[in-house]
Order: C-alpha cells, then structure tokens, then sequence
C-alpha cells in the first residue's frame, strides 16, 4: 500500500487534482447501452410518449370528431366526403384512429406511470420501515400488506365505475387530484375523475410487492457495518434511512419501477376493454379495443390498431426492466 | 470489584466497566414467549486508563464484540454502569444517558470494525464516508469539511486525490485505513478497534497494526482492542483482558498475562499460540468438552467444567474477579495456589546458534530441553 503523504494539500486543490472517478450511475448506464433490445425498447417508448405529449399538434383531426358516413375505414384510406387520409382508418363512429391512439396514450401512459410512481412511493416508504424497525412496526405493517394483497381490484373497480356511471357527482375527488390529471389529458374535470380513480385504486391495491421488496432490501442493509457506524457517528434514524438504507435498496426499485409499469399499463388495458375503466368518449388504449372486438370478425384490423402499441409499450418495458436489471447487477460482467 | 477506588484514584481512568451484562432474550413460539436469554456479556468489570490499549481476547462468541458494542452503546445494556470521562461534560453512565445526550457524548468515542467491505457504503464516495461525522455532527461543511477529510486521508497514508473515488476501487488495507480516518475525524478520545486486522492479510495487518499505534502516540488515544490473535494482542496492548462465556476470567499487564497467567483458561489458551518451529512444539492442553452455551451456562465458575484443576467450589461459587496483587485481576478461586505455564519472553529465549554439521544432534536437543514453552515467533507481527 502506498502510503505517500505528498505535499499538504492547498485548500480546495483537491478535487481538481484528479477526475472525478466513474460514479455507479455512468456505469450502470454504460453498461445498460450494450443491451440492444432495451435501448430500442428506450426508442419505441419516446417515440410513443413523445408523440402522446405532442398529440394536439400532430393529430390530423379533433379527438371525439364523429363522422357516420366514414365508420370503420381500412389503413390509409381517403374518407370520399372531404379527401382526407386516415392513416388508420377510422373506428365504428368514424373518428380517426390515429388521433385516438395518440390520444390514448396519453391516458394510458400517464395512468401506468402515475399508479407506478404512487405503488414505488407507497411501497418503498412502507416496506423500508417495516424491514428497518423490525418489531411492532415491521408486525403492523406486514398484516396490512396481508390484508391488502387479498384485496381483488377487479371487483372494486367494478362496482366504484358502476356507481361513476349511475351517478358521476356521488364520488367527489379533492381538486388537486383531479387537476393534474385533467391538465395532462386535457380533458374536462368529470372524465378526469374517473381515471383519477382508475389511479388512486390501482396504486392503493398494488404497492404490496414493491414493499415486500423494499422491505427485504432494509432487512438486509440494516447489518451492514457502515449502518453501525453511522450509529457510533450518532446519526439519527431518519439519516440512516435517508443516507444509507435508501441508496442502497434503491437498484432493485429501479427495476421493479420499470416491470411495474408494464402491469400497470395491463390492468389498465384489461378494466377499460372491460369497460369498467374510463369510458368513452375518453379514449384509451382498452376501451379502444373493447370496441373493435365487436367487429373483429368483419374488420380483422380495428382491434390490433390498439393493440399494437400495448404490445409495443408492454414489450418495452420488460426489455427495459431486463436491461436494467443485468445493468444493475454487479456480479453480472457486461 | 470497585475498580475505581483501588487503581484509578488519580483519575486517569477513562473509562470504567462495573457489572456489564447484555443478555438477548430467546423467544420461541407463535406467542413469541421469552423462554430464556443468551447471555452474550455476563457481568464483566475492567477500566481503561488515558492512553493505554486494554487488549479484550477470548474465543468466537464469547461476547467480545457485544461488549464493545455494548459501551458505545450500539446495543442497550441489560445491566452495569459504562463510566466514560468525557472531556467536556466529566464523568457520565453511558447505560443511562438518552439519544440525545448520547449525540453530544459520541464524537468522543468511536469504533473501527472488522470487515472492511461491508464497514464502507459502496454509494457513497470516500470523501462523503470519511466527511459524513462532520456532517452528522455539524462540526464542518462546505470547503472546510473537503480540507478536513483530505487532512484525514493523508493522516491514514490514503492519498487525499481519492476521495472522490468509490470504496469499491480499494483494497482491503486501504478500505481499513479509510474506516480509521471516518473513526478519527471527530477527534475521539476512546477508539474501539473490533477485531480491525482479521480480515487482512498479514502484511497488511502490520502496516495497519503500526498505524494504529502512530496515531495512538500523536493523538493521545485509548483503545479498546478487541482480537482472536493472541500475538496481535500481545504486540499491541498495554494490557489485556481474557474473556470466557461473557465474564472476564484474567486481566493483567500484557508480560505478566503471557509469562505468568493465573486463570487455567489463560494458560491453555497461551499453550495454543502455534509455535513456527516446530522442535518446539509444545503439546497444546486440550481442554475436555466444548464452550459451553451462554444461554446455559455451567453451575459456578463457568470453566469448570474444562479445567484440570477444578474443585468442588468450583461448580458451586463463582469466583469473582479480584486483584492478586499488581494490578492482576483473576476469577479463580486458586490464582494464588496454581503454577500455570505462559509463554517464554523472546528475550529469553536463547538464540539457537545453528549448528555446525557435526554437532548437530546435541546442540538442538539441549535447546530443546531447556525451553520449555518457547515464544511464538509469530508475535512479533
């Protein structure tokens, strides 16, 4: 070991003395650039998001534009009343299918990455307390997580929509949950609240992995060594979860996040084709496709024009999840 | 056992140990009943003075690293007084203090642990482990802070360039080094070393060994030094404890332990010490049955019922640790009465001059006959 104590250091020379080192992150990423079908999964998902944040721009027609002499058109057929193209054909009220999908993906990313953001938020808060106090806390929270994950969603949902349908003024949401949600799909307060509740249900049912996750994660940082340090350093509770049980169970998360949306994005698709989820006029990708079924016999393409970006994005989203997860894995050379 | 009044009267003592235990309770069933206690640190007294090393060996588990975790107060005591001589507030019980008095009394005290993988966060850079006691503290930040932990990394021979490097690009000795640096920065009085050069190789051991001792010389500090390696133990303290099922069977001055021990487990755990040649060898007392378990300890002197020279007092009183004169603290109820075997001191030995050809034979049996229990070499790490 060299021990060389060199010249003493001018105040603040140090850190320009040599190059910061190669933190994890660049690492991580350089390793995760050498997994093909994650970066062109990467590719697929901005040019779908890109394209739903740009929807008003770049869609040919308005959104709900019904046209009955025009319903259910091929791909790339010319509507003969006004001589427009309809990259996509139209639905089975004559609006263009290319402006819904755009339109769609809007609400269906936007719910897949909110309910996943909520289910990390949830999770990672609730799982790393139960798994770093141990005892009563880690006991109350493991009967809940018990309790929640015998809770079916798929009744739940169903019966909160029956009611939404029945009597749209009964479940009255706060403002600031609505809001944000309008604002991103642009869309007025009432349609906003039913997937702001499609939201807030699927996030409240579906955290109990990410914690049971994160959980395990704190029960196995919390014997680290450095954990006793910052003890013997008096370091609170709060520093050590924030400063060295959270970075450390935090790749994991990552790679749950990634998997989590594309569950999210399914359930989704399933409660809308369903038709308990958010409902027409608003457009998503299952309730697009829960009506082209009905035509699939005839018209062979509707349903998959929906259901070529779920499968895309859910496509997507695993390659990414499997590439972060052999980024992220350090036994794993690359 | 009150320590205290017969050595430390001049209040040298920096910290002092009455009746420490740390039992861990067993439970057992879906109720999660307590059904017994594994009693990990069984009632043990010692004290350290200002700037001594108080070297605490014994085998595995028989609570060495619980006791030191037990004084900082990394894990609540179940019973004793943990007396530390805090520079600014004087006197306080540690078993009594709360979190935030501990807060205060904590930049005085600190630990450097055995591994030095898992002792380092791997997220963090050098620079954020070695600076996060100032930060916990609140004793620095900003451009003081990055010159107080370059100042740090040059005292441990780490280059101060480093710190924006991630521990995973250290070796073992380095990564030791940069836990001692974290464990000095807030200018601690006491250190306890938890079995610091176990993990490394010998090479290592030493460089980090001698250290240790440098820094002890310029800072003036106690340590704690907590070891299996007898000869580690024996180069670097000024005295040692021996510890056997949570309690303190012998405490002496380092020479005196390892020439003239006067607790049996001392003895056969002195016969042990390998010897590196092998004309030498000393046939190892092999002690009957195995470490009994601190959940169920034996009747009496727990080492009873291994010890060649138990009586029946033995498996019914046990001894309590008491000086025999010159600060030689034993828990045997025949300390006085029993010639016990140590280790010869090096000077001691006569240097076997190696013999020419022909006289071979006689000159190594006649060295052999008249050392009895020859030094470990291995000593002088």
């Amino acid at each position: 070991m060299a021990t060389t104590t060199s010249t003493p250091a001018a105040p603040g020379a140090i850190e320009r003395l040599q190059p910061r080192s190669e933190g994890q992150w660049a690492v991580v990423f350089r390793r995760f650039r050498r997994h093909r079908l994650a970066m062109a999964s990467l590719a697929i998902l901005i040019i779908i998001f890109g394209a739903s944040i740009l929807a008003p721009w770049i869609a040919p027609f308005p959104r709900d534009d019904i046209g009955l002499n025009r319903t259910r058109l091929p791909p790339m057929s010319v509507d003969p009343a006004t001589g427009r193209l309809h990259i996509l054909g139209t639905d089975h009220l004559g609006r263009d299918f290319f402006t819904r999908v755009i339109y769609a993906a809007r609400v269906s990313l936007m719910v897949a990455i909110s309910v996943t953001t909520l289910v990390a938020i949830i999770g990672s808060i609730l799982g790393l307390l139960s798994g770093f106090f141990g005892g009563w806390v880690d006991n109350t929270i493991s009967r809940i997580m018990e309790f929640v994950a015998t809770i079916p969603d798929l009744p739940i949902l169903l019966i909160l929509s029956a009611i939404m349908i029945q009597n749209a003024d009964l479940i009255v949401l706060p403002t600031w949950i609505i809001g944000p949600v309008a604002w991103i799909m642009a869309v007025p307060n009432r349609e906003a609240t039913q997937v702001a509740l499609l939201i807030l249900v699927l996030a409240s049912l579906g955290w109990v992995g990410v914690a049971r996750l994160m959980r395990g994660m704190a029960l196995q940082v919390r014997e680290m060594q450095y954990i006793e340090s910052a003890r013997a350093l008096g370091g609170s509770n709060a520093w050590i979860l924030i400063k060295h049980v959270f970075p450390n169970a935090f790749p994991p998360l990552i790679v749950a996040f990634t998997l989590g949306l594309n569950s999210a994005l399914v359930s989704e698709v399933a409660i809308s084709f369903l038709g308990f989820g958010v409902q027409d006029p608003t457009p998503t990708w299952g309730n697009m496709m829960g009506f082209a079924t009905s035509y699939m016999f005839n018209h062979p393409w509707m349903p998959l024009i929906p259901g070529l970006p779920i499968f895309l994005c859910s496509l997507a989203f695993n390659f990414i999840g499997d590439g972060l997860r052999d980024a992220l894995d350090p036994r794993l050379k690359l | 056992m009150d320590t205290a009044q017969k050595n430390g009267a001049s209040g040298e003592i920096l910290l002092e140990v009455r009746g420490l235990k740390k039992h861990f309770p067993i439970q057992s069933g879906f109720l999660r009943r307590v059904t017994g206690y594994v009693k990990a640190v069984d009632g043990i007294d010692f004290y350290i003075k200002k700037g001594e090393t108080l070297g605490l060996v014994g085998e595995s588990g028989c609570g060495k690293s619980t006791t030191g975790r037990t004084i900082l107060r990394l894990l609540d005591p179940t019973a004793g007084e943990i007396i530390f001589d805090d520079p600014n507030i004087g006197k306080v019980d540690l078993a009594k203090l709360n979190r935030a008095q501990l807060k205060r009394v904590r930049p005085n005290m600190q630990i450097i642990f055995q591994d030095p993988f898992s002792s380092l966060n791997p997220r963090l850079t050098v620079g954020q482990i070695v600076g996060e006691p100032l930060e916990i503290q609140k004793v620095a930040s900003g451009q003081k802070l990055k010159d107080r932990v370059a100042e740090l990394l040059q005292e441990v021979g780490i280059r101060p360039e480093n710190m924006t490097r991630y521990p995973h690009a250290f070796s073992g000795g380095q990564r030791q080094r940069i836990g001692i640096a974290r464990a000095l920065a807030l200018n601690p009085k006491l250190i306890v070393c938890d079995e610091p050069v176990s993990a490394l190789d010998v090479s290592i051991q030493a460089q980090v060994l001698n250290l240790l001792e440098d820094l002890q010389e310029k800072y003036n500090l106690t340590y704690l030094f907590i070891a299996h390696d007898l000869s580690v133990v024996e180069h670097i303290s000024d005295r040692v404890a021996v510890m056997y099922v949570g309690y303190i069977v012998e405490m002496a001055r380092t020479e005196q332990l390892y020439y003239h021990p006067k607790h049996p487990y001392t003895e056969a755990l002195l016969a042990a010490i390998p010897k590196p040649d092998p004309r030498k060898r000393t046939r190892p007392i092999k002690l009957p049955g195995d470490v009994p378990s601190p959940a169920n300890p034996p009747s009496g002197c727990y080492f009873h019922p291994r010890c060649r020279y138990a009586e029946e007092i033995c498996k019914v009183e046990r001894p309590p640790l008491r000086d025999i004169g010159g600060e030689h603290w034993v828990a045997c109820h025949f300390a006085e009465k029993l010639q016990l075997q140590g280790i010869t001191p090096l000077n001691e030995i006569p240097l076997i001059e190696l013999p020419r050809r022909q006289a071979s034979v006689s000159a190594t049996t006649t060295a052999a006959t008249q050392i009895p229990h020859p030094q470990s070499l291995s000593s002088q790490v």
